[in-house]
């Protein structure tokens, strides 16, 4: 794509960008960038949020309804912001829930937004279809667990490390299209107004309390993935994969490791 | 220069859409600050999207054994003193924009038609029970006293200090909007909020106040606190606690 744009450039322009070239390698898109970083600090901002808000409560219950009164499915062993919730400890936290609320839905309004943005541009920029759809030869086992022994170390890997390799691939479709829905989906069923509108948001996920626990494992395995895809980009250097979300570029393919 | 015609594209869209917003009652009384852009956003799409939809309600087998009662801060003498006499000086006082300004006791709200309604109540906290809820609805009293056409909201009040809310008019009319006096077929236990208190099932539950003894018909959101709609907003809680 980049040589057919520099054909109507001028001249010096052409040279300086071939120049470029040999460095660098267009790596990700603006629509990839904008959406990837506000969504990384929406989520930031829902995570935050979303542990304040569970100090006031941190008893999670399977069904319709749970209160103090009714058997917990388990408990967050912390002290709560409320008097009524009989935690064990002899005092109470400070009550945060007023803008950790508001901080909450308009992060995720953000998210949302966002998310919409990323999967429609995905579409149209062919983006979903040429960097997250695994080719039919990419998926089979070989292929994952070739890419499994090299992140263990076990087996250098062969293929270019600036596409996404199957594995990654299957994780980022799993996370865009699984986990986002659901983490989505579970807590609009927390939405008395939304319940109202669509009463199988909440009932199809067998009531509030239960909705209200599957919101809070969907989120630990959104910050489980985080915590892999720092872990991962880490590991294939850190500054040079930065740069490639940031600036778009990424070094030529002769200088990666 | 396209950026220019774009940018400004943009703002008077932004502009006309506010506009219209504003006209159609899909901006929040706590619509500024640094959250208004989200609380607009959810009042705005629950308005189009719930304005007639119905509360969940259950089966009586539903019904939580034990009700919970919330943590209340301890009660002004004045309350006391009604408890003492079994409420039967209570009244809830209704006035602003209406034809015929009028207080009721709470034997006066018991002897029109009865509804009752099997709903959640649902804590921002996180928790949550279901009860049977019986009262009159809240459209049956805004028709009794003549509510203006013009009116936008409804204000209600709490006996106990700073503790008031208030609603638009299509939660106000909503058919599920109670003003409750009992709960599960017996008297509404003080610490369920009664004598009175409002029921609004598709709102969290600090939007049903108890111990109501005021509502005020306006069209008028500055005239109270802060003008931010309710105590809530001042509180940093949402005024519209649909979510």
């Amino acid at each position: 794509m980049s040589t057919m744009e520099s054909a109507h450039v001028p001249l010096e322009a052409t040279a300086a960008a071939m120049r470029d070239v040999t460095r660098t390698q267009p790596r990700h898109s603006l629509l990839v960038r904008v959406t990837h970083w506000i969504v990384t600090l929406a989520f930031f901002a829902l995570l935050l949020t979303g542990a304040e808000i569970i100090v006031s409560h941190p008893r999670f219950y399977w069904g319709e309804t749970g209160n103090i009164l009714t058997e917990p499915l388990f408990k967050i062993p912390i002290p709560a912001s409320r008097k009524l919730v009989p935690t064990g400890y002899g005092y109470v936290m400070p009550d945060q829930n007023g803008w950790s609320r508001a901080l909450h839905f308009q992060s995720a309004w953000l998210l949302v937004l966002m998310g919409l943005l990323y999967v429609i541009g995905g579409v149209v920029t062919g983006h979903l279809r040429r960097d997250l759809l695994p080719s039919g030869a990419d998926l089979s086992w070989r292929r994952i667990v070739d890419v499994m022994t090299h992140h263990l170390r076990i087996a250098p890997r062969s293929e270019d490390p600036w596409s996404y390799n199957v594995l990654q691939r299957l994780t980022y479709l799993f996370v865009v299209f699984i986990l986002f829905p659901v983490v989505i989906w579970t807590g609009l069923a927390l939405s008395p107004a939304f319940d109202s509108a669509v009463p199988a948001t909440v009932s199809l996920l067998g009531g509030r309390q239960s909705a209200r626990t599957l919101h809070f494992f969907v989120s630990i395995a959104l910050v489980l993935f985080l915590f892999i895809h720092v872990v991962m980009v880490w590991r294939e250097g850190f500054k040079s994969r930065m740069r490639a979300m940031v600036t778009g570029q990424a070094p030529n393919r002769k200088e990666c490791r | 220069m396209v950026t220019g015609i774009s940018a400004a594209a943009g703002v008077s869209a932004l502009g006309v859409a506010a506009r219209l917003a504003q006209k159609y009652g899909l901006v929040p009384p706590d619509h500024g600050g640094l959250y208004g852009p989200g609380e607009t956003l959810t009042y705005a799409s629950m308005r189009l999207l719930t304005r007639h939809s119905m509360a969940r309600e259950f089966s009586r087998s539903q019904i939580s054994q034990r009700p919970l009662e919330n943590e209340l801060a301890p009660f002004s003498d004045e309350f006391k003193r009604h408890q003492t006499t079994k409420f039967v000086d209570w009244r809830l006082v209704v006035d602003g924009m209406v034809a015929r300004p009028t207080s009721f006791s709470v034997n006066q709200l018991k002897s029109y038609p009865p509804h009752s309604q099997i709903t959640e109540v649902v804590c921002e906290e996180g928790w949550s029970y279901i009860a049977e809820w019986n009262g009159v609805p809240l459209s049956y009293i805004l028709d009794l006293v003549g509510a203006h056409p013009q009116a936008k909201y409804v204000f209600y009040f709490s006996i106990e200090p700073d503790w008031w809310e208030s609603m638009d008019m299509a939660d106000a009319m909503h058919p599920q909007t109670f003003l409750t006096y009992g709960m599960n077929g017996d008297e509404l236990p003080v610490g369920n909020g009664g004598p009175i208190r409002m029921r609004l099932p598709r709102q969290l539950g600090y939007k049903s106040v108890k111990f109501l003894n005021r509502l005020i018909v306006t069209d008028d959101v500055k005239k109270f606190g802060k003008g931010l709609g309710s105590v809530s907003p001042e509180e940093g809680y949402a005024w519209f606690a649909g979510i």
